[in-house]
């Protein structure tokens, strides 16, 4: 419990000790402790700025999905009208040809009939005259009678 | 004294174990001696003191700003306690460059000196005074004392470096005419008649903080030593009571000791930084 140069000598060791800690031990762990702190800060930032990314993109994600759903409904709505369309006029140009076709049909059956008409008419005429000429038993001058041929075959008609 | 073959008597034991080793081969007779200086003291405190700066110096050679290992570790945590409580206590970021290491020195430092207590107190003075006696010596006259901060020359030593850091600062900060301009009118005012009450206050203020800061850590770390003796006395009496007595006091004893020596690092660090972080307020 005596004072004695001890006093002097720790006092100068003190500060030499506290000098070599400022110049040597101090500055390298806190640049370490500083330079972790803002890895750790831009680490949570980017984290964060990736968080926030990815809700932009889901939201694209979500918006992208709603047209190309509008754009599809557009096209399936198109296509469906341009169906019905081609059906339409397909239906129409079907019924256009049974409808000339029919007409033809009618047409060549009319001339069929006048034909088979204007045939049977000859032969009625000349089986009349046969048969008058079989009845007469006689050979009536055709030129003589065509007048009166022709009135017959125009009352047949 | 102990002659040959005879034991030490208890009284003889405790002296021989509060006797430092100095440059006069003897214990100091006057109770303040320029001349006198404690080899044990200086010589523990210089080789933890380099212990300690080389440990640091380790931590901060590899020290990087990825994960850091356990050993980097524990010394970034106590860096990091040290630089909160100096940015808590002195404001200004030059003076802290100084002081944070300084107070982070101090408290590993003092740490570590006080915690040569809970080596058995018997361990190093005997090994010293076998090396005594085989150079020659009379063992009885191997002094040694492990703990440097239970040598009162040294922890006033450690304080007046303090008193004078807060005595650089209060002039670096307030200027040599604003420094003694409150020297003589705080902390009462300025008037005429109270200058001489206001000096001698700062003067006081002044010699109890050092003095009490320097005591205050001697203090702790006599009383602890003197009782890990007066253990180890206990123990030496050689029979079951003593044997066991020394096993459970010791045990007790040194268990709370852990707590002393850490507290009173961080006492004498977490004052060092207020008695400067006070050289910078101006009243």
């Amino acid at each position: 419990m005596n004072l004695n140069a001890t006093l002097i000598a720790q006092l100068v060791v003190f500060f030499i000790l506290a000098w070599f800690t400022m110049k040597f031990v101090w500055p390298p762990i806190v640049k370490a402790l500083d330079e972790r702190a803002n890895k750790i800060a831009d680490g949570l930032a980017a984290a964060d700025k990736a968080k926030a990314d990815l809700a932009l993109a889901e939201k694209k994600v979500v918006e992208e999905l709603r047209k190309a759903r509008e754009s599809a409904g557009d096209v399936r709505t198109s296509a469906e009208k341009q169906a019905s369309q081609l059906i339409d006029e397909a239906r129409a140009e079907a019924s256009r040809i049974i409808a000339a076709a029919r007409e033809a049909a009618e047409h060549e059956a009319g001339a069929a009939t006048q034909r088979a008409k204007e045939a049977l008419r000859d032969q009625v005429a000349h089986l009349a005259v046969a048969g008058a000429e079989k009845i007469l038993r006689r050979e009536i001058d055709a030129k003589v009678h065509a007048k009166l041929l022709a009135n017959l075959k125009q009352e047949l008609q | 004294m102990a002659t040959e073959g005879h034991a030490p008597t208890a009284s003889e034991y405790v002296i021989h174990h509060l006797t430092h080793l100095n440059n006069t081969g003897h214990a100091q007779e006057n109770i303040i001696d320029w001349s006198v200086i404690n080899l044990d003291s200086m010589f523990y405190s210089i080789v933890i003191g380099a212990l300690t700066v080389f440990l640091l110096w380790l931590a901060a050679r590899k020290a990087t700003s990825g994960v850091p290992g356990r050993f980097q570790g524990i010394v970034e945590i106590l860096v990091d306690m040290v630089a909160d409580q100096a940015k808590g206590i002195v404001h200004s970021a030059e003076s802290r460059r100084f002081v944070a290491p300084l107070a982070l020195t101090v408290f590993v430092w003092i740490f570590l000196m006080n915690a040569m207590d809970l080596l058995p107190v018997d361990l190093l003075p005997r090994i010293w005074e076998g090396m005594y006696a085989a150079g020659g010596g009379d063992p009885a006259h191997a002094y040694m004392r492990v703990v440097a901060t239970a040598d009162l020359s040294a922890t006033l030593g450690m304080s007046t470096g303090v008193l004078l850091l807060c005595l650089y600062y209060n002039i670096k900060i307030k200027g040599v005419g604003g420094w003694v301009h409150e020297l003589f009118t705080a902390p009462f005012g300025s008037h005429p008649l109270l200058y001489p009450i206001n000096f001698a206050m700062q003067i006081i203020e002044f010699v109890a903080k050092t003095v009490s800061h320097g005591m205050r850590l001697f203090g702790n770390m006599y009383a602890g030593e003197l009782i890990f003796i007066l253990i180890a006395l206990l123990g030496s009496t050689a029979t079951v009571f003593g044997f066991l007595g020394h096993v459970i006091a010791g045990s007790i004893w040194a268990i709370f000791h852990i707590l002393i020596i850490t507290l009173q690092a961080f006492i004498f660090m977490m004052l060092t930084l207020v008695y400067v972080g006070q050289a910078h307020e101006s009243h």
